[in-house]
């Protein structure tokens, strides 16, 4: 698979050899960073984050990844500071600022924006969400974090935990896990279970998996516990929501039983969900998955620039 | 006895085997019902051997384009085209859903960003039956009802 030039917009279009590439590639760029303290590889080339929508977190590792590069980095974000607000065109847009960049990082409230935006410009375009669908670099840093906690992804017991009805992250994740063999637990209140047609995809292609509402009868057999934030703004309806607000919480007092060996994993930021008490535990690894996402988007972001032969 | 109750045409397309009740969605999708377009005929409820009924549409003058023949069948997937010379069918095919299905459907996501900026909306095939596709600008699966709503 040729790199330069190549469009990050779904996971839909990775195959498993092109994910263990990218997670090699973040893997030695992350130990020649800590060697090197900085890297050159994207010298004089310029990142445009365009956010239509703003996600600081994600804007700022993307932000950190291109600087970590050599690279530096133009953008807006907020829409509503852009001439979106005069009622230019994504199309235009992206044209226009394909001038000023070599390659652009996306985030839009609407469902297909990356995938036109990569069609429209010359230069290689990044999806960091759109809308419900997609964001894949969360998906890549996610499997790069548990490949690095335990050297592997093969013949781990995943526990994903909360909102699996609209949690964009769970199903994408679950997606990619299923290259893997690994065995899942979906654990969620009644009303938020993993959708059917995801289920019977997973299972079609082999995974084993188990539907439970018990997090503390499921925990011992865990080597990752993947926790998501039941988000209000995803529910169509409030009663809905304040039905299964909640619903888990996952403190000490939930860990007693679990295997020592076992990882906590969040996409952050969290409400409730993870009790402070846990980040001082040998599971907390969540702050570690933010860290991971820097070298997985620059390994993304070389490789898309063509800049990464060297390593 | 078809051929009784409708007139044979000397040039043009006869569509047959279209499912019963499904002609007049044809003759619409394919804006047939235009006041400067040739002699239409449809016959519905015909008996058929194959079908228990079916519908026919026969259209004076005018060949199909190979876009209009994919949105037959995504209404009608049991659908033949005769092409008419002379009076004779001088070819006849059966339509065929293609793998994927460019300009010719709207997305029912209402924030897919094909629904909003100027894109030519372009589907691909997931399963044919049931008939479900998926956009390929929102990922978004579509399903028979929602497919007829937006053709
Ligand atoms: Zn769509």
């Amino acid at each position: 698979m040729e790199w330069k030039g190549r469009d990050v917009i779904s996971v839909r279009d990775f195959s498993k050899e092109d994910i263990e590439f990218v997670l090699k590639v973040a893997e030695r760029l992350e130990e020649e960073l800590k060697e090197k303290g900085s890297l050159d590889y994207a010298k004089g080339k310029i990142l445009a984050t365009l956010f239509f929508e703003p996600s600081t977190r994600t804007r700022l590792s993307f932000e950190s990844a291109m600087h970590r590069l050599g690279g530096s980095v133009i953008g807006f974000s907020s829409a509503s500071s852009t001439s979106v607000k005069k009622g230019e065109s994504l199309a235009d847009t992206i044209k226009t600022v394909e001038q000023y960049s070599d390659v652009i990082v996306i985030r839009h409230s609407m469902e297909g924006a990356a995938r036109l935006a990569a069609e429209v410009a010359e230069i290689p375009v990044i999806n960091a969400g759109d809308g419900s669908n997609q964001h894949p670099t969360q998906t890549l840093l996610d499997l790069y974090t548990i490949k690095r906690a335990f050297g592997r992804i093969d013949g781990l017991t995943i526990g994903l935990l909360g909102d699996l009805k609209y949690g964009r992250t769970v199903h994408s994740l679950a997606e990619a896990l299923a290259f893997y063999d690994v065995e899942l637990y979906l654990i969620s209140p009644g009303l938020l279970r993993m959708p059917k047609h995801i289920v019977e995809e997973l299972r079609e292609k082999g995974v084993r998996i188990h539907e439970t509402t018990d997090l503390e009868g499921t925990i011992p057999e865990l080597d990752v516990l993947y926790v998501t934030r039941i988000q209000r703004e995803r529910f169509p309806d409030e009663q809905e929501y304040l039905k299964v607000k909640g619903s888990y919480q996952v403190n000490c007092a939930v860990l007693k039983n679990a295997k020592e060996s076992l990882r906590i994993m969040h996409p952050l930021p969290r409400v409730d969900e993870i009790h402070p008490e846990v980040d001082r535990t040998e599971h907390a690894l969540y702050f570690r998955q933010v860290f991971s996402g820097v070298p997985v988007r620059m390994a993304l972001l070389g490789l898309t620039l063509g800049v990464l032969e060297g390593v | 006895m078809a051929e009784l109750k409708v007139t044979a045409i000397r040039e043009g397309t006869v569509i047959d085997h279209i499912p019963a009740g499904k002609g007049l969605k044809v003759i619409e999708i394919l804006r047939l019902n235009r006041p400067n377009g040739g002699v239409l005929l449809l016959a519905s409820n015909v008996h058929s051997g194959k079908l228990g009924r079916k519908d026919i549409v026969k259209i004076e003058g005018k060949f199909l384009s190979e876009e209009e023949v994919n949105k037959i069948a995504l209404i009608a997937p049991t659908a033949t085209v005769n092409i008419v010379r002379d009076y004779r069918v001088a070819e006849k095919f059966k339509v065929e859903i293609p793998d994927e299905i460019t300009g010719i459907l709207r997305c029912a996501n209402p924030n897919c960003v094909s629904n909003h900026e100027y894109t030519v909306s372009k589907f691909y095939v997931v399963s044919r039956e049931p008939l479900k596709v998926r956009c390929h600008y929102c990922e978004r699966t579509m399903e028979e009802e929602d497919i007829l709503g937006n053709l």
